[in-house]
């Protein structure tokens, strides 16, 4: 196997409520290889994003403690200047939301300019159109000409997707972060951008970190996959164990409760309960007991660690090996807040 | 009878523009649409973004108005002057928004909000109608002493059960669900699809599901429509859409959506391109000359497409 690309250890990144500060993403060590795709699964309030953020140094506000190990380089430390240098340019992101992502008053072609120009590659005014245009094309936008002179409103939501992700892949970063990239397409489009995204990892070899809440999607895409829940990670595993051997519970409730084309299920499973709020987690004990009360306290372990229960496959807490979905999935009545 | 029926139902939305804003074309968002369903089943309407499911949903429940075609509910045509009001169908279609954020005045308590609709038909006195609310909330599975809260102090699922308990409040029999669940996260989708379905048997609804999501549609629904730019391409049962797609755009739909198990990566992927090269090759066969699908012919008793007459 390839070395890391990047090395996340015992990231912790907490905002301030009030006086005190609440860890949204808490201990999580994670390692992203070349030519990798791995896959953050979380509802929301996992904290995915919010880790993703953290990684490329957007968060301003956040309180964050831990390392990301890019190259030898720590970006947790690094000056804004510095950061500057290697955004954009080394590692990128794919925003979820294309038209929130794109300037409103400045046309395509200038958008994609724009990256090229602030990371300084050297080309004359020309050469950078001439890339543009070839981006707009490796992107599988069909005018490019015409494209680049227009503005984001005219364009579909799948094509604007495109060009977040053209201007993402211009200077050819080594890690790309996708947070989202299809959530808001449809499908025929989805699959479109996900070959994509596919085909520029086996081109540019890059490393990629996909954050999907499908996991459909993550099926199709990911190397390894890592599940989310409450601002920790509950699982690690390659995609292969992770769908047919899955352990933890909440992985397991995950994936019993999607409706899929292929099996027709009389009833879907339903997690009891509701995310506890960043404010009311369990710090100490497994955060996912709460929804799972049929399962004997006993099970749980204090102060949860990740168990490599196989090569490379990690699991948080020892409830998982005394879970067992209930006999019953009745769950009306059972979640109202009091 | 069948509960509901649409016959050649054409909603067109003019475009305007020029001098004074007079009319220089119009769109047909809805174009010639038919479909029955019966009482107490589940059709479910799919397509992709602007291919007119929401306006067909909108337009049955008087949210858009028609250009042509009728709507019969219980045999009486919707689309006639005055007949909304003397049949009682405001009580009886009712609807379940998509984003359970904005469809709850948050300015409006939950006793409010679920009250409305009973104030509108009902003369209830303040403490039948208290309790009628708090009736609704357990039905739904909230806690009663809910009442008096206000819609940000909800979860995204509670909140969609909020839009349920309203749109139940009046005991109706047909029911719009326009993408209900799309806004809700993968474990509180699951109980409120549950939900949809007990409460469906419990009050013997019907309903016209609204979705993107095959593998929803496929959970709930016991008739399909696929729709395609304002037309429908296919219509059948679940088994007939899912195991014996015909029309090359149904085809290439439910090749697209994600496989859940990464051992059929490679299985999928030439299937895809066995299905895309297909569609080209067969889009000529499959589509008038203005892209647009060709009326719905049978081809058994459950199973119609949208085919030219040799076909």
């Amino acid at each position: 196997m390839s070395e890391d690309l990047l090395r996340i250890e015992n990231l912790t990144t907490s905002f301030r409520i009030a006086d005190h500060y609440y860890a949204a993403v808490d201990d999580v060590t994670l390692t992203v290889k070349k030519n990798e795709i791995l896959a953050i699964v979380g509802e929301s309030g996992s904290g995915k994003s919010a880790l993703a953020f953290s990684i490329m140094g957007l968060h301003t506000k956040a309180r964050i403690e831990g390392k990301v190990n890019y190259k030898g380089q720590d970006i947790v430390q690094m000056s804004p200047g510095m950061l500057n240098k290697v955004r954009g340019k080394e590692m990128s992101m794919i925003f979820q939301d294309p038209l929130a992502a794109l300037n409103p008053l400045m046309i395509i072609g200038s958008q994609i300019d724009e990256v090229l120009l602030l990371h300084d590659t050297g080309l004359s005014k020309k050469q950078r159109k001439e890339k543009v245009l070839d981006l707009l094309t490796k992107v599988g936008i069909p005018r490019p000409e015409h494209t680049y002179h227009q503005y984001p409103y005219e364009l579909s939501g799948g094509m604007r997707q495109r060009v977040i992700i053209a201007i993402a892949i211009a200077n050819g970063p080594q890690l790309l972060l996708a947070d989202e990239p299809t959530t808001a397409l449809d499908v025929t489009i989805q699959l479109q951008i996900l070959e994509l995204i596919k085909k520029l990892k086996e081109d540019m070899q890059a490393g990629i970190i996909l954050i999907t809440h499908d996991l459909g999607v993550v099926s199709e895409m990911a190397d390894r996959v890592a599940v989310m829940y409450a601002g920790q990670i509950v699982e690690i595993a390659d995609i292969y164990t992770l769908t047919s051997n899955p352990q933890h519970p909440y992985t397991r409730s995950l994936f019993n409760s999607i409706p899929t084309v292929k099996e027709v299920k009389s009833r879907l499973h339903v997690i009891q309960g509701i995310v506890p709020s960043l404010k009311n987690l369990p710090r100490t004990g497994c955060r996912f007991a709460g929804r799972t009360p049929w399962i004997d306290a006993s099970a749980h372990e204090e102060n949860p660690q990740l168990h490599e229960i196989a090569p490379g496959h990690f699991v948080r807490c020892t409830c998982y090996r005394h879970f067992h979905f209930p006999d019953s999935t009745e769950e009306v009545g059972t979640d109202g807040i009091a | 009878m069948a509960l509901l029926e649409v016959k050649d139902l054409q909603v067109h939305f003019p475009i305007r523009g020029g001098l004074f804003s007079r009319q220089v074309g119009e769109v047909k968002a809805v174009d010639r649409v038919n479909l029955a369903i019966e009482a107490g089943q589940t059709y479910g309407l799919v397509g992709e973004s602007g291919s007119g499911k929401t306006t067909t949903g909108r337009a049955i429940i008087g949210l858009n108005q028609i250009t042509g075609g009728s709507i019969l509910f219980e045999g009486a045509d919707l689309a006639s002057k005055g007949a909304r009001k003397q049949n009682n169908v405001r009580r009886d279609v009712q609807m379940i928004f998509q984003d359970p954020y904005s469809s709850l005045n948050p300015k409006k308590r939950v006793l409010d909000i679920i009250a409305e609709p009973l104030r509108n038909f009902e003369k209830l006195s303040p403490q039948e109608e208290m309790r009628k609310a708090q009736e609704l909330l357990e039905q739904v599975g909230l806690s009663a002493d809910n009442v008096l809260k206000y819609p940000h102090e909800f979860s995204g699922g509670q909140r969609q059960r909020i839009g349920i308990a309203r749109a139940i409040a009046l005991k109706p029999k047909l029911i719009i669900a326009d993408e209900p669940v799309s806004a809700l996260d993968v474990s509180v989708q699951a109980q409120v699809l549950n939900f949809l379905r007990d409460i469906q048997k419990e009050l013997n609804l019907t309903y016209l599901f609204i979705s993107h999501d095959l593998g929803i549609i496929r959970h709930m629904c016991d008739r399909i429509g696929i729709m395609y730019k304002g037309r429908h391409v296919e219509e059948g049962t679940p088994e007939d859409i899912f195991d014996n797609p015909r029309h090359i755009y149904t085809k290439r739909l439910i090749a697209a959506i994600p496989d859940i198990d990464p051992l059929q990566r490679e299985v999928r992927n030439v299937f895809r391109r066995s299905v895309s090269e297909e569609y080209d090759n067969a889009y000529r066969s499959h589509f008038d000359q203005d892209g647009l699908a060709y009326p719905l012919r049978s081809i058994s008793d459950t199973h119609m497409v949208a085919m030219p007459e040799k076909g």
